[in-house]
């Protein structure tokens, strides 16, 4: 019979009796208003009667993300210099508050709350993966505040407090699966990392290919981070299909390329698209893994325009000859301009006015001209689809009439129906 | 001092002023912003209290608090969910992420969470039955040392790469966009403060129990079985019994710590829980000091302030000076930071060793 340790009665009373003492001194703290009730706004505290005007650069500058976030940081500060080199916005100069959302969404709300209530800044530019975008939505919504976002992502958001610069599915993927579609591809394999993007992307891609008659042969998700890819690769080689739509994310691109390659397949035989694979991310991969392979974007270095050109020799200028411009950090640095031009429109840093004044504003951006839509603060852009080139560089083999209206939810496209959410 | 820190009198004179400077000193001072943020440390000090007993006096390196912090904290964050779309939508709602994550219904098993009585007891139980499960089954076959800690740690792991593949679980991007905390909107900044009283009432409660388990016989059993567990059980105890009751504490420390991490950070992904955050949560124990009570407290809240205080001076290259930092007090204090009284009494003691080596 082993021996038994027990508590002493007095003890667990005593201890109860503390519980209970702090939890009723808890409770007796007042309470605040209950759901249906209206909250008093949070009072901003956005300062702009000085020379001054202060944004805030929520990126991140350390953690996985770092690598990719941190062009995006150059980009929103070149395109600061220039607009302070310029006069400033309503002659006031731009000040930059930067913060590290530490590839971490916790932190990225943490600091998006500390750039809105304590630096008390006018706008936030920055955030990059769709989890810290939806870790800061809440934070931006609640002390009503402005956030510019800048990559491309899965759609179906559309919130008052957030501009999105990037493309939404329609003006990215689908034109995507337009474009191949045209050239003929039957069948397609589906290749995503296992998080919300690659996951609604695929929703999107199997409405369109039931509308449209193409075969979806497999779809198959890889652990975001995920280098082993064989067995993937030996089933898209064994299904026969005529392209292959990659939305994975990251390093995995890296170890999705060099088995594809190593099993013999080409991009003649089977194309891939891919949706997150720019200019910063092909010498990763290695030109000769992927040369010839094709992307879906709205943005190459390679575009040719007066204003691109100004653009790709002003960053190279400030950040080194070596520096490549890619999608995600063009659309940031139109974020900081499309901010500057609607302040000046409504003449006034408040956000009620930035909201009211939004519709219609524009900027001619290395793309092409880009106007934001003022209901569901999207804007438009051109698609471009783009061949990987031996020199590293992405070209244009195909590009849109035009730029495209944003549509985040798939409003103007009736195989879209099923996929439509209440907001 | 350090007799009137461990005294009877002194304790209830330290809880006094703990409650003071929580209850009283930092509303009064602090922002709203800084207050909240303050809450959040509070949530890692509380999952401390738990590691000092459970690794500090009973010696089990649970490198994998993360899993009980993740389980209360997704337990709460269901429940939030749930009540949220059924204030939007009627009750029945599916949550706004499922629909964009294509499911149509509710699956089962979030369908008791829309009870708030349902959840509190979930978060209670759940996590803590689980900690005794695998207490039992690991402590019984005397899994110790470097074993236990690398099998918490893979256990960490393993949970938040469960999380991820799960999409009706919010999947990578976790569960946020929280409106309402049993019925309070979350965006008024009372109820953001009394979320904040709320976490320090915790704390202190679970400082309290923590303090009752140090000084009873359990305790002492507990540390017995710490630095000789073969003499424990020559002794007739089952060291295993001794061993699953402080892990059990620490985890459902920890699963309340989750709990209301939740309404007050606003978002739980499986970032929060995984291998990394369990680490975090060692290393604020191990550089405040895992053996006093007081000292895994002191460590969080130190490690959290200087991570949060760091980057926001120096966005760039705070990571680097977090590091230094780390090097610094573990090479210099190796008993932690409450450690530091007894470290400067045995620099003037011993004034010649302290000299550097010719």
């Amino acid at each position: 019979m082993p021996q038994r340790f027990k508590f002493r009665a007095r003890d667990v009373a005593r201890t109860f009796t503390a519980s209970a003492a702090v939890t009723a001194l808890a409770l007796t703290a007042a309470c605040g208003s209950r759901a249906g009730e209206e909250t008093a706004a949070a009072e901003s505290c956005v300062d702009t009667s000085g020379d001054t005007v202060k944004v805030g650069a929520l990126n991140s500058l350390s953690g996985t993300m770092s690598i990719s976030e941190t062009t995006v940081r150059d980009a929103i500060y070149l395109a600061v210099e220039e607009i302070n080199a310029a006069g400033g916005v309503q002659g006031k100069q731009i000040e930059i508050v930067a913060e590290d959302g530490a590839s971490e969404p916790t932190v990225f709300a943490e600091k998006a709350e500390k750039l809105i209530r304590e630096d008390c800044v006018a706008a936030v530019f920055g955030g990059w993966t769709s989890a810290s975008r939806k870790a800061m939505l809440p934070v931006f919504e609640d002390n009503d505040s402005l956030l510019y976002y800048p990559v491309q992502y899965e759609g179906l958001e559309a919130s008052e407090n957030i501009f999105y610069t990037g493309a939404t599915t329609n003006q990215q993927i689908i034109p995507a699966l337009d474009y191949l579609a045209e050239t003929g591809v039957k069948s397609l394999y589906l290749v995503g990392s296992d998080y919300v993007f690659p996951r609604t992307a695929n929703a999107i891609i199997n409405a369109y290919a039931a509308d449209k008659g193409i075969e979806i042969v497999g779809e198959d998700y890889a652990q975001l981070g995920s280098v082993e890819f064989s067995t993937i690769v030996n089933q898209v080689n064994a299904s026969g299909a005529d392209a292959v739509f990659n939305t994975l994310n990251g390093d995995s691109n890296v170890a999705f390329f060099r088995e594809y390659a190593n099993v013999g397949l080409t991009a003649e035989e089977m194309p891939v698209m891919s949706v997150s694979i720019a200019e910063e991310e092909v010498g990763g991969i290695g030109v000769e893994n992927i040369e010839g392979q094709l992307a879906a974007w709205n943005y190459y270095q390679t575009v040719e325009s007066p204003e691109n050109t100004t653009f790709v020799e002003a960053f190279k200028a400030e950040y080194g000859a070596e520096r490549v411009t890619s999608d995600p950090m063009e659309a940031a640095y139109n974020s900081v301009y499309l901010w500057a031009a609607t302040v000046e429109k409504a003449e006034s840093f408040a956000v009620e006015d930035l909201q009211a004044a939004a519709d219609g504003v524009s900027f001619a951006s290395p793309e092409g001209t880009v106007v934001i839509d003022g209901d569901n603060h999207h804007v438009t852009k051109t698609a471009r689809i783009g061949q990987i080139s031996a020199d590293g560089l992405l070209y244009t083999v195909w590009e849109s009439e035009g730029p495209i209206e944003p549509d985040p939810f798939l409003e103007g496209y009736d195989w879209a129906a099923d996929l439509k959410v209440t907001e | 001092m350090s007799k009137f820190l461990t005294g009877r009198a002194g304790t209830w004179t330290g809880f006094a002023a703990a409650a003071l400077v929580l209850f009283g000193a930092a509303p009064l001072l602090l922002s709203g912003f800084r207050l909240g943020l303050l809450a959040q440390f509070l949530c890692y000090a509380i999952v401390a209290v738990g590691i000092g007993l459970a690794w500090g006096r009973g010696g089990m390196l649970t490198l994998g608090q993360g899993v009980f912090f993740g389980m209360g904290a997704y337990l709460m964050a269901m429940h939030m969910k749930m009540a949220d779309a059924e204030f939007r939508n009627g009750p029945g709602s599916v949550p706004d992420f499922m629909e964009l994550a294509g499911i149509r219904e509710i699956p089962a098993y979030w369908v008791p969470f829309a009870s708030p009585a349902f959840t509190i007891a979930a978060i209670l139980i759940l996590p803590t039955a689980f900690a005794v499960l695998l207490g039992f089954a690991v402590f019984k076959r005397r899994v110790k040392g470097a074993y236990f800690a690398i099998l918490s740690q893979a256990l960490a792991g393993a949970f938040a790469i469960l999380l991820i593949g799960q999409q009706s679980m919010g999947g990578f991007n976790g569960l946020s966009r929280f409106r309402y905390f049993f019925g309070y909107n979350l965006d008024d900044p009372i109820n953001q403060q009394m979320l904040y009283f709320i976490a320090a009432g915790i704390l202190l409660v679970v400082l309290a129990v923590a303090l009752q388990l140090r000084r009873s016989r359990y305790g002492e059993l507990l540390v017995a079985v710490r630095d000789a567990e073969e003499r424990v059980r020559f002794l007739g105890y089952d060291a295993a019994n001794i061993k699953v009751v402080a892990y059990a504490a620490a985890a459902l420390f920890a699963a309340v710590a989750g709990a209301i991490f939740v309404p007050i950070v606003g978002i739980i992904s499986p970032a929060n829980i995984g291998i990394v955050p369990s680490i975090m949560f060692i290393l604020g124990v191990a550089i405040g000091g895992r053996g006093s009570l007081i000292g895994p407290v002191i460590g969080a809240l130190a490690v959290a302030l200087a991570q949060s205080a760091l980057s926001e001076q120096f966005p760039s290259a705070w990571t680097y000076a977090q590091g230094l930092l780390f090097i610094v007090v573990i090479a210099l204090l190796p008993g932690g930071i409450a450690s530091i009284a007894a470290a400067t009494k045995r620099f003037r003691r011993e004034p010649v060793t302290a000299e550097a080596p010719a």
